[in-house]
């Protein structure tokens, strides 16, 4: 295994990424220190390679990515695995708005919060199934015009109801489980409904909950499994479909 | 023979940045962090604005007014002294010092005056201070210059404070107005990327009027509602951008209006009605009369926003958080941004680094009362 680190002190972002790309077919792991707001890292990289950054990534880390594994130690900024196709985003801390925006495969874990229009537009296709999972909370707009895949928030050290404002607003496929007893209709895009989960929900929310505390040495997934969740699905597969028809 | 620009180097990613940093313990600090925060975001803008503001940088002036002026031609300097001298007792006027900086193309010709109402000219009301009298006089006449002699902007008009702007790069501008030679306890910076309106030296922010500034990314969709507004109240809007309502609204909410900094948000960043519906009987009541008194107050569009008049910096989205904006504390520094790196950048350890809610203001007061 072929490990190459590369300091990114005051690089610009052009700079970092050439550095990244001038190792990028011979490495198997890459660490960056001291990242600073350096954008595009790991964008559209097809290989299965693992990133460490060390820092703080710039907006639109992990955009196309296809492939990689990428560990972040500290917090992230806006959109992260835009468009992403497949493989891994961890990231220790928090990230920033839209995070998985229009993201086709892969998987996305939040130890801590995310903000914005977490899992807009994400989409599913035939074998690719993108996930995101948030550890906290997500402000407004959580899985706006979300089209497949799956979104999680679990709320974790919070006791208060950990999505905002217009959840699920023109959301037309995929499912959202969110940790919680109860969840306010007014607060739901009018495209969703929250239910109970069935059996297959248990299921597909314990694989990923374990896949994800597997990360996070110091999460248990049974602890977390213990508390109650609701799933969010769109009613109607075309909310707008005789909207301009009829 | 000459190659095209390579489509990678051609291509501009962008979204204005700003960012923000104040010291609530009042103490004057250089402005190499602010130059440092906006640095860091360079790719937030292209290279056609960019400028900075900064409070408590004249304190041996700090009674007078300070007019940082814009002149596109030698003529309209001296039209310009003319007016000034017959409305104001001028104590000082000088160049705004300046470095030649080789890749700044043609910088206007730019000069500050420290000067004060002629006493004779002002009408004393009932119920207005001194310091109210004082103030609407000198709005007034500097909307009055900036529309009648052509070719010279006054692009602030504050007390012990100053902005410092151009079409440039945020490094490029800090270097021509020797940003760092400065000491100021609220500093606020723009790095602008211009998308429906002009690119020139007036039009870069922060935009001010008094003491107040803003620097702003993203764009004000209901800017010409705003604009007539606010020309009902003797606001014109000279400057051939956006931004400038946001200013000229402080300017009236909490001068002339005097609601407190929290109620011109909710003006300004009105909470959605369906969110309005769900609130107790008294908020409701509150809200939907707001709602009613300022709709044409409301800003609508994408915009997240640093905005100070020297007493306290305030940053705030849009309600539907459609630019990026955080926060961070080290002790008694305050820092808002567009992105945590710019923060990071000069604080790399921070006591608390959060993402403000939309349409909610995150205030920064000073602990103590200030000495002049």
């Amino acid at each position: 295994m072929k490990k190459i680190t590369i300091d990114a002190d005051k690089l610009h972002y052009r700079d970092l990424n050439e550095k990244i790309h001038a190792v990028l077919a011979d490495a198997d792991e890459i660490v960056i220190n001291n990242a600073m707001g350096q954008r595009y890292i790991g964008d559209a990289v097809s290989k299965k390679v693992k990133f460490v950054i060390n820092g703080v990534p710039g907006n639109d880390m992990a955009a196309f990515m296809n492939g990689p594994e990428i560990i972040v130690h500290g917090n992230a900024q806006d959109a992260i695995g835009n468009t992403m196709n497949s493989g891994l985003i961890v990231v220790h801390g928090n990230a920033g708005d839209i995070v998985g925006y229009s993201m086709r495969g892969g998987k996305i874990y939040i130890r801590g919060n995310a903000g914005y229009r977490v899992g807009i537009h994400m989409k599913a296709f035939e074998e690719n199934f993108p996930v995101v999972i948030i550890g906290e909370e997500v402000k407004d707009f959580f899985g706006e015009y979300m089209a497949g895949g799956l979104a999680i928030v679990l709320g974790l050290g919070t006791d208060k109801l950990p999505v905002g404002d217009f959840v699920g607003t023109g959301m037309h496929g995929g499912t959202i489980f969110i940790r919680t007893k109860t969840i306010d209709p007014r607060l739901l895009g009018k495209e969703v409904k929250a239910v109970e989960l069935d059996e297959k929900d248990r299921v597909l929310l314990e694989k990923y909950v374990r896949d994800y505390c597997s990360y996070f040495p110091k999460l248990k997934a049974e602890e977390i499994l213990k508390a109650h969740f609701i799933k969010l699905y769109p009613f109607s597969h075309r909310p707008y479909g005789r909207l301009y028809a009829y | 023979m000459l190659r095209p620009l390579d489509d990678r180097l051609h291509k501009i990613p962008s979204g204005c940045g700003v960012t923000g940093i104040m010291d609530r313990s009042g103490a004057v600090f250089s402005g190499g962090d602010i130059v440092a925060s906006i640095c860091n975001m360079m790719e937030r803008g292209n290279g056609l604005g960019s400028g900075y503001a900064a409070y408590g940088i004249y304190p041996e002036h700090a009674d007078y007014y300070c007019f940082h002026m814009m002149f596109g031609r030698e003529a309209a300097v001296e039209e310009s002294e003319a007016f000034l001298k017959k409305n104001f007792d001028i104590r000082l006027a000088e160049p705004i010092p300046t470095k030649f900086v080789k890749t700044l193309k043609t910088p206007p010709i730019l000069k500050r005056y420290f000067l004060k109402p002629k006493e004779e000219k002002l009408i004393f009301l009932e119920d207005f201070s001194k310091k109210e009298i004082e103030d609407e006089y000198t709005a007034e006449k500097a909307f009055e210059l900036n529309r009648t002699v052509k070719e010279a902007f006054i692009f602030s008009s504050g007390k012990n404070m100053g902005a410092f702007k151009g079409v440039g790069n945020p490094d490029e501008i800090a270097e021509f107005f020797k940003i760092p030679d400065y000491k100021a306890n609220i500093w606020t910076a723009h790095n602008r990327f211009p998308t429906n309106s002009v690119a020139w030296w007036g039009g870069a922010h922060p935009f001010g009027l008094l003491n107040w500034t803003v620097v702003h990314n993203g764009e004000i969709s209901s800017y010409g509602i705003n604009r007539r507004y606010l020309e009902n109240f003797g606001y014109y809007c000279t400057l051939f951008t956006d931004t400038e309502v946001i200013a000229y609204l402080f300017d009236l909410l909490v001068r002339k209006h005097r609601l407190s900094y929290e109620y011109a948000c909710k003006a300004i960043a009105a909470p959605f009605w369906s969110q309005i519906d769900r609130m107790s009987p008294e908020e409701k009541e509150l809200h939907t009369r707001m709602r009613m008194i300022y709709a044409p107050a409301l800003l609508n569009g994408p915009f997240a926003i640093i905005v100070s008049d020297g007493n306290m910096m305030l940053g705030l989205n849009d309600r539907t958080k459609l630019r990026p904006l955080v926060c961070g504390e080290k002790g008694s520094k305050l820092f808002i941004a567009s992105e945590e790196a710019s923060i990071r950048t000069v604080s790399p350890v921070l006591d608390r680094i959060w993402m403000p809610d939309a349409g909610k203001p995150v205030i920064g007061v000073f602990t103590k009362t200030k000495s002049l």
